[in-house]
């Protein structure tokens, strides 16, 4: 275990002087300073951010991830050769990228409301909740960049699978479900929904979030539906318990694969 | 030191490694050559525990591979080409070695003086040359004086001076009772170093055994021209 920090510390130095994991904070801190221009609330803005954050951090991780793990392949390698375990080396990878993409985050989002002043309540709850969904997106579609850069060996079908999976969360699923919903609207649709969103991490964070907001009154007679199970703490244990699982499969099943893979 | 029975690997369709069987003797420089993906790097690979041979067994030290991490503390490894974080320094690198390993690498400092690196470890990787990556590689594998050295070309990209050092310091590493395992196609390199050679051939054991028997084999006097003669009997 004291392994896998010291991977990981060695991971987050090595980002945090990449000027690409630089300019995803400074991308971050520039949109929410400029929201702050045109929004004095604090809750609007992060209401505002969620858009960016559902798009961006799920691109951005499964992107990144994949190509670090590519480009430190051979490094990979001579850290095999020292007297350290598959498991210890995967994690310790995944967790350094994983923290230093999250607080790349953090502080691009978070810095920009602490200078704003701390607000409300309302505020406080609604930037929490952003940070903790954008965080567990990080930590999903690293896992599924590591499981995707194990399962391939060669670099352009990796990345054009890394791209394809964020295409398919983040624009096509979405289009799919609205499809179903139109051609089945004669029948009772909201507890099929309900699952559907469970299905796709960034449904699932979009929901989680709005709902939590007033926003959910907007999302007409299926939002209320969603209100009633998300809104609840039992909803939000079922809407965090999925995240959970979201993060743990694929980062499973890369390990798995990591530690029968030959180099 | 290493014993190898019967390995085999397969990739998919191709057949890396056929039926290997072979002793590598401690206090030995041994060589291993071939041609172009003959199986010496995956052969290296299966010793170090990056490839999983599909059948067969081996044993380090004493100690028979199956998975486990330990046995590599007794084993140091100098890549064919370094590929090492760009953006970190030459001594972080190290460090982060360092800091996997139990014991402090007590040639560390003498390896950084015998190849002048002392001025290029604070530098980011991005900035250092060719031949400076492997010389640092070299430190690396080198500085925990390992029981088994295992390297792979080490003198390609090395000037001639750092190159020379590097021989004198394999060769004094016999009376010190290690095991050095090379793998090259430079030939005038293994005439200075190697006691035994291994040749591959097709992911099987061409040759095994000292250098003077291979000579005397081929009646050949030189080690490069003996090898060609093996290759050529094979081919014919």
């Amino acid at each position: 275990m004291k392994h896998v920090w010291q991977i990981g510390l060695f991971s987050i130095r090595d980002v945090s002087r990449n000027r690409w994991g630089l300019l995803y904070t400074a991308f971050f801190a520039a949109v929410t300073i400029g929201l702050f221009q045109f929004q004095v609330h604090g809750e609007k803005v992060a209401i505002s951010l969620i858009g960016l954050c559902l798009v961006l951090i799920p691109l951005v991780s499964v992107l990144f991830g994949t190509m670090y793990f590519y480009n430190s392949r051979e490094f990979i390698e001579l850290i095999l050769t020292q007297p350290v375990g598959r498991r210890t080396v995967y994690l310790g990878m995944y967790l350094g990228l994983a923290t230093a993409l999250v607080i790349g985050f953090v502080i691009g989002v978070g810095l920009p409301f602490v200078i704003a002043g701390w607000g409300d309540s309302a505020q406080l709850i609604s930037l929490g909740l952003l940070l903790v969904i954008g965080s567990f997106l990080t930590l999903i579609f690293l896992a599924l960049a590591f499981l995707l850069a194990t399962s391939f060996d060669d670099r352009g079908k990796g990345l054009a699978g890394s791209l394809a999976v964020w295409l398919f969360t983040a624009l096509l699923y979405d289009g799919l479900v609205l499809l179903a919903a139109t051609t089945f609207s004669d029948y009772p649709l909201e507890t099929p929904l309900l699952v559907l969103s469970l299905a796709n991490p960034i449904d699932l964070a979009r929901v989680t979030l709005l709902v939590q907001s007033d926003m959910a009154a907007l999302m007409g007679y299926t939002g209320a539906v969603f209100n009633r199970f998300f809104g609840t703490s039992m909803g939000l244990s079922v809407a965090f318990g999925s995240l959970l699982l979201w993060t743990a499969t694929p980062l499973a099943l890369g390990l798995w694969r990591f530690r029968r893979k030959d180099f | 030191m290493i014993e190898i029975s019967q390995v085999c690997k397969r990739f998919d369709k191709f057949v890396a490694l056929y039926d290997i069987s072979l002793s590598i003797e401690r206090g030995r420089v041994t060589g291993i050559i071939g041609p172009n993906g003959s199986g010496k790097s995956t052969l290296i690979k299966s010793i170090l525990g990056l490839v999983t041979p599909s059948t067969g067994t081996i044993t380090v030290n004493g100690y028979l591979l199956d998975g486990s991490a330990e046995y590599r503390q007794w084993i140091g490894y100098m890549p064919q080409i370094a590929r090492f974080p760009q953006d970190l320094k030459g001594h972080e690198v190290l460090a982060m070695v360092k800091h996997l390993r139990p014991s402090p690498p007590l040639l560390e400092k003498k390896l950084i003086d015998l190849f002048g690196l002392e001025h290029e470890l604070p530098k980011r990787i991005r900035a250092l040359s060719g031949g400076n990556r492997q010389k640092l590689s070299a430190v690396m594998g080198c500085m925990y004086d390992p029981e088994l050295l295992i390297l792979d070309e080490p003198t390609a990209g090395l000037d001639p001076l750092s190159s020379t050092r590097l021989k004198e310091y394999i060769v004094s590493l016999k009376t010190r009772e290690r095991t050095v395992l090379i793998a090259t196609h430079i030939m005038s390199d293994l005439e200075e170093l190697a006691d035994d050679v291994v040749l591959l051939l097709d992911g099987k054991v061409r040759f095994a055994g000292s250098v003077r028997d291979l000579k005397m084999q081929t009646g050949e006097p030189r080690l490069e021209a003996a090898v060609a003669r093996l290759l050529e009997r094979s081919a014919a």
